[in-house]
């Protein structure tokens, strides 16, 4: 049950004014996006048009603690269809870096900026790929960009997860 | 000549460099110089669902290195497609270009970025790939996967049909191979779904295998390291899911296109792919 007395009505303002939320407030709830989702297509749990209801409605903590928010794939199958112009998937975005600044962030992301931190790629390159790459005839490429920490300590994403 | 900067991102130079180096071979092939971006790192994607203005920041990093040596970008992900051209049109902004100066970067040329596949379309064309083609691959069904950040958002790109895509279906056909026509062609692999939900990834991936199977394809032409993981890694895990028998190639297009144009299965890397492709091949030399 949507208990309307929990609403915050800050909460559309907060997601509309982000890049990417711009397009919220023009939502007429047609449900376009979702009869376009391939996620909902196999899975009915996750909704695009119910996630943007609810931010409408300021149902914030439905909205931010549920695991679908996480299921939107970013496909922008929902963006092409939207006939309100919205750019659905940047918006479903939005939402979801809000949600990280509201501290719920999945373990698998956090895992990614480690890495990243670390090495400025998701893989580590090993002397075993460099070998592999020399031997068929590939070019050497570099073990770690830490220039990529730079720009990630010269941003706010450090703080927002308490690093 | 045409002269590109090749960005090979996270997953392409550790985990597909069977792409890779068919992207190369045929470049070399078709006189596409592609020049190395030396300090290039992820493309930001990663962060985007957690800060998108610190993953655009990262990828305008890559973007800057491209523009110092004047080189118009390709790629071989979608992901990194899209992340890429997104900072590029954000580059244009003045609150974004901002930003990014007081990090210490700078883009002093103004650069494309497109899908390297995209760059053949475009650039090299049909007609001429026609006429690079020794080999033609008479006789195969391959089944097109374009993936989502090919050619979406249509914003970004502007490019090709979001609903009814083509231009790989093209590029399929001129290798000489039947290009097979399906519903749902601009559906998603799952990919970005598979750390969320393996088994709902694992059904998304299955829709298309199941259309495969159904058309009696003898491959899939993939164009995106993240599609090939659902369709050729985790093509075992949809056998079992479901239980059935898939046991088909997935084959990264410019290993295809490479075949045609007279490559050996070596210069393509077909001993890298996870699922075999004998009996193709097979019928290639009968
Ligand atoms: S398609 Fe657009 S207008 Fe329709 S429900 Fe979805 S976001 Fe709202
Ligand atoms: S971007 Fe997200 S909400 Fe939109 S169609 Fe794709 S999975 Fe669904």
């Amino acid at each position: 049950m949507i208990d309307l007395r929990k609403s915050d009505p800050q909460f559309k303002w907060e997601i509309a004014k982000r890049e990417g939320g711009e397009g919220l407030l023009k939502c007429f709830g047609c449900s376009d996006c979702a009869a376009s989702c391939p996620v909902r297509y196999f899975d009915e749990r996750y909704n695009p048009r119910k996630i943007i209801r609810f931010t409408l409605l300021g149902m914030k903590d439905i909205v931010l603690k549920s695991p679908f928010l996480w299921f939107c794939a970013h496909c922008h199958a929902c963006t092409e269809r939207c006939p309100q112009g919205i750019r659905v998937a940047e918006l479903i975005n939005a939402i979801k870096n809000y949600a990280v600044e509201q501290g719920y962030c999945p373990d698998g992301y956090k895992m990614q900026l480690d890495l990243l931190m670390k090495m400025g790629r998701l893989y580590e390159v090993e002397d075993f790929d460099l070998k592999k790459r020399q031997r068929i005839g590939l070019p050497p490429i570099d073990k770690t960009i830490p220039e990529v920490a730079k720009i990630l300590e010269s941003t706010d994403i450090l703080k927002v997860l308490k690093k | 000549m045409n002269k590109y900067a090749i960005f090979l991102g996270c997953t392409v130079p550790v985990r597909a460099q069977h792409y890779e180096l068919s992207a190369r071979n045929v470049a070399k092939e078709l006189g596409i110089d592609l020049v190395e971006m030396s300090g290039a790192s992820c493309c930001g994607f990663p962060l985007k669902a957690v800060d998108a203005e610190t993953a655009l920041l990262v990828a305008a990093r890559n973007i800057s290195l491209a523009s110092k040596i004047k080189l118009d970008v390709v790629t071989l992900c979608n992901s990194c497609t899209a992340m890429l051209s997104d900072a590029q049109i954000q580059l244009n902004t003045e609150e974004f270009h901002s930003k990014f100066k007081k990090v210490g970067l700078s883009y002093p040329h103004e650069v494309r970025v497109r899908h390297f596949v995209r760059m053949l379309y475009e650039d090299i064309g049909i007609d001429k790939i026609g006429e690079a083609v020794k080999k033609p691959l008479n006789g195969l069904k391959i089944m097109p996967h374009y993936g989502c950040h090919y050619m979406r958002p249509s914003q970004l790109y502007g490019f090709d049909n979001t609903e009814t895509p083509h231009t790989l279906d093209e590029l399929v056909s001129v290798t000489g191979a039947e290009s097979v026509n399906y519903a749902d062609k601009k559906m998603c692999c799952g990919g970005s779904v598979l750390g969320v939900d393996e088994e709902l990834a694992i059904k998304m991936a299955n829709h298309k295998l199941s259309i495969a199977k159904e058309n009696g394809v003898d491959a899939i032409a993939s164009i995106c390291p993240f599609c090939t993981v659902m369709y050729e890694d985790n093509q075992r895990k949809a056998e079992a899911q479901f239980e059935t028998q898939y046991g088909i190639p997935v084959l990264y297009y410019p290993q295809l296109l490479g075949l045609s144009l007279g490559l050996d299965a070596n210069a393509v890397g077909l001993k890298f792919n996870r699922i075999k492709s004998d009996s193709m091949m097979e019928k290639l030399t009968r």
